[in-house]
């Protein structure tokens, strides 16, 4: 699926995560933001910083390792991105949707 | 004489050990290995034990009997690694230096980092079955329960032989049916995954067996804590499940020798080359089997394509010449689905699992995603496989390190 958002040309899944992280922008990264109903806070952005870096380092990502990360608790995790933490943050970040396990 | 050694003598290192022995002169290399365990456990049969399908006998073996003869055995719990020096010191306070140190100490569960896991019900009404205490305990607990509401609960991602509660569930659905009393046990299937597995196509036939077999399942919940008292687990989003008899998977964490020696991550994996296997601690240190962080199933099928590779790099290493990237992340599992039927999937890092025959094209005999009895048969013949082939670093027949593709219709994963 091909889609403008924040005036940038981006492929999206059809669940509507980055293909190419290559296309993310902090503008992107808010316009889906909004359509999931959150308000960045420079909270926010800690958590999306620390996902992006992990991917990059291609570490799987599961709650529990951002729990132990010092970057956020989980309960704060769940404040920050309520109904599914892990999913929506990664939507967000423009990686990948977590496999978690495999 | 130079020192390989090995830490921990699981799946993964013994067939280090029995690839490594006949590869490097006994004048040169010496091979000593190191782990705290006088057995080696036969961890799928922990699957089996709670339903009386094996015997204890059936799942264990002393340690020594698969290894080679020419290697140094230490019992011993290992305290740390000191990558500086090339050591690793032992609790007893030896210290062994190495030249080459290959990492193999596996997963292990971690019930105390969830809240009232290990409460007042823990062995009671709370059970694990990924050791061999509690796969007993829950033996001899489901020899007498009247039924009431069970729960299968898988704690968090990742865990080793991911599949392995569904199994548990699918098998338990069968073991009431044949005890009679399937109608006063309701089975509830609770994951942090959306579905029933990870990989979209599995999932869909995996959702659908669920279905069949009457589980329910509740998927997206992450448990925050177990309530007792009440009886009932709940999620960080305040879900609750409530039970009569949780069977859970704690969590999955590396052994605490690699948080004392500062080499893992948070859930202390050694950060680990996912072509290579060479670890990112140190070029003379390698990592394989659950210890690693690789994006891969922590599986014994998958231990063994990564030791024919690690063997080889290994070799390459000692010669200096550059490593090979060639694991491609293969695993492959039967999945035990009850009244003596299982599917086989087979997958890796970037192909989903896939419908088709394996291992030969167009023949099979072993049906890829069917429930069929022929998979049966052949996740029984596994015991008899890992402890004959598997640990000796035997190839299994017509299954390669890397992941064939015809005879499967594939799909990719983005
Ligand atoms: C219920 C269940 C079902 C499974 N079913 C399947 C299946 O059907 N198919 C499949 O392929 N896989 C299956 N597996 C997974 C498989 O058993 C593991 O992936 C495999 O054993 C991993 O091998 P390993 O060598 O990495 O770890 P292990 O075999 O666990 O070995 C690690 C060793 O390190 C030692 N050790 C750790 N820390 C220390 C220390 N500090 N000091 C000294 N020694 C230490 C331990 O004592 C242990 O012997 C299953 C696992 C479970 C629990």
């Amino acid at each position: 699926m091909e889609l403008v958002l924040a005036g940038n040309q981006i492929q999206l899944n059809d669940q509507g995560y980055l293909t190419d992280f290559s296309q993310w922008t902090k503008e992107v990264g808010e316009a889906i933001a909004q359509q999931e109903g959150i308000a960045l806070t420079d909270a926010h952005w800690k958590v999306i910083h620390y996902l992006q870096d992990q991917h990059k380092q291609d570490i799987p990502l599961s709650i529990r390792k951002i729990g132990k990360s010092n970057v956020v608790s989980i309960k704060e995790f769940y404040d920050l991105f309520p109904t599914g933490p892990l999913k929506i943050s990664s939507k967000i970040a423009g990686i990948p949707k977590p496999a978690s396990c495999i | 004489m130079k020192r390989l050694l090995i830490l921990g003598a699981g799946t993964a290192g013994t067939m280090m050990a029995n690839h490594l022995r006949p590869k490097l002169s006994v004048t040169d290399w010496e091979i000593v290995m190191v782990d705290q365990e006088e057995t080696h456990y036969y961890q799928p049969g922990f699957l089996f034990l709670p339903f009386d399908i094996y015997t204890p006998e059936q799942v264990k073996k002393p340690i020594k009997s698969p290894l080679p003869r020419v290697v140094t055995l230490i019992q011993a719990t290992i305290d740390k690694v000191v990558p500086e020096s090339n050591e690793v010191w032992l609790q007893n306070g030896d210290h062994l230096h190495y030249d080459i140190l290959i990492i193999a100490t596996g997963t292990q569960i971690a019930p105390d980092e969830v809240e009232g896991m290990m409460g007042e019900g823990w062995q009671k009404d709370v059970f694990d079955f990924y050791t061999y205490e509690g796969s007993l305990a829950l033996r001899d607990k489901l020899r007498t329960w009247n039924g009431g509401k069970l729960v299968v609960h898988i704690s968090e991602m990742p865990i080793k032989c991911p599949v392995a509660p569904l199994e548990f569930a699918f098998l338990a659905d069968s073991f009431f049916h044949h005890k009679g009393m399937r109608d006063h046990v309701e089975i509830t299937f609770v994951t942090p995954l959306e579905g029933a597995f990870t990989k979209p196509k599995a999932t869909e036939a995996l959702n659908y067996l669920l279905e069949e077999k009457g589980v329910h399942i509740v998927g997206d919940f992450n448990i925050e804590h177990v309530d007792n008292e009440k009886r009932v687990i709940v999620d960080y989003a305040g879900k609750e499940v409530p039970y009569d008899l949780l069977v859970t998977v704690p969590p999955n964490m590396g052994s605490d020798m690699v948080e004392r020696s500062g080499i893992g991550d948070e859930m202390n994996f050694i950060p680990t080359n996912k072509a290579t296997l060479q670890s990112k601690v140190k070029e003379n240190i390698f990592a394989l089997g659950d210890a690693t962080n690789l994006p891969a199933s922590k599986a014994g099928s998958v231990a063994h394509f990564e030791a024919e590779i690690l063997t080889e790099n290994i070799m390459l290493f000692i010669e200096g010449q550059p490593l090979k990237e060639s694991f491609d992340g293969h695993a492959n599992c039967f999945i035990e689905t009850g009244h003596n039927k299982a599917l086989l999937i087979d997958f890796n890092y970037t192909q989903e699992p896939v419908e088709g025959v394996f291992p030969l094209p167009g023949v099979g005999p072993l049906s890829l995603l069917k429930e069929s009895r022929v998979n049966h048969l052949g996740k029984m013949a596994f015991r008899w496989v890992y402890w004959h082939m598997l640990l000796k670093g035997r190839p299994i027949p017509f299954v390669s390190a890397n992941m064939k593709e015809a005879g499967k219709i594939l799909e990719t994963i983005e």
